[in-house]
């Protein structure tokens, strides 16, 4: 009897576990990051892009309701094909456009922004990254949308269609 | 006189680069407990891309500033989630995970004990 019992226990165990993992084993390995985490925008300090000032962060977003603080980098391919996304959405007069340039060199940022013109009210420069780091950005390009100091969207990627309507529809 | 001063100088000569030793090794040993989020397989010391590299640059800023190694984790935890670290911590969704190698050696244990001391009583 209590080997009987003992034996039903154990096999009880392995189906529980088994279980656990066959459950584990249809769960998405791909790390897929959260994209509607609603954060404070983080406190740094930065160089102005070809400037020698350093701005603080609490004196970059104090005036308008809502910034688009994009990170890009003149090395950066997808960048040029968001580029026209932010062109437009700097003719909007709701949203003010913040850039950091991410790894990029003074010059190259320079030539990629008379070539393609500048969509950023203010650039702040990020050389080694760090800045990045601050607000949890991956790579470039990558979009936060911000509203009254939080963070109320981040795009991971470059712009699209459907994200540029999504942006649309926030600050309209 | 000039023993004692050339000793003095060997001894802060050791001293220093004992320091920075240890300072690598613990620069080393947090990288390693890092997941580098854009790679694939790969911790942030195992890493070149631009985002481990910044990481590490980070986490010297930080060791520098004084800060311990589980401080850091707790910053890169707050900005990039748990994913980030290769060591869960223990909470409600990790408890299986960290209970279960010790339910199943209770387990194994139990089986062992069944079969070779109690059946020889």
């Amino acid at each position: 009897m209590k080997n009987k019992f003992f034996l039903v226990f154990i096999i009880v165990i392995f189906i529980v576990i088994f279980f656990i993992f066959y459950k584990g084993l249809q769960n998405s390995n791909i790390y897929t990051p959260d994209t509607n985490v609603k954060k404070n925008v983080p406190i740094f300090e930065a160089k102005l892009f070809d400037s020698s000032q350093i701005i603080k962060s609490k004196n970059l977003f104090n005036k308008n309701n809502f910034y688009l603080f994009n990170v890009w980098a003149s090395w950066c391919i997808p960048c040029k094909d968001e580029h026209p996304f932010l062109m437009k959405l700097n003719k909007n007069k709701n949203i003010v456009l913040i850039g950091l340039n991410y790894k990029d060199s003074v010059l190259n940022a320079k030539n990629f922004l008379n070539k393609y013109n500048n969509p950023y009210e203010i650039i702040i420069q990020d050389i080694d990254g760090t800045i990045g780091i601050e607000w949890g950005a991956y790579g470039v390009p990558e979009t936060f949308i911000i509203n009254k100091d939080k963070i109320i969207k981040r795009i991971i990627g470059p712009l699209n269609e459907k994200s540029f309507s999504e942006i649309k529809e926030i600050i309209e | 006189m000039k023993l004692f001063r050339y000793l003095i100088v060997i001894f802060f000569l050791f001293s220093f680069n004992l320091s920075n030793a240890e300072n690598d090794n613990l620069k080393n040993k947090i990288a390693k407990n890092l997941r580098c989020l854009i790679c694939q397989g790969q911790s942030v010391y195992d890493s070149d891309s631009e985002f481990a590299n910044s990481i590490k640059i980070i986490i010297s800023q930080k060791l520098d500033g004084g800060q311990s190694e589980n401080q850091i984790y707790d910053f890169l935890e707050g900005k990039y989630g748990e994913w980030i670290l290769y060591d869960p911590k223990f909470n409600k969704s990790t408890y299986f995970l960290w209970l279960l190698p010790v339910l199943i050696f209770l387990l194994g244990g139990a089986i062992l004990l069944k079969l070779f001391i109690i059946k020889k009583n």
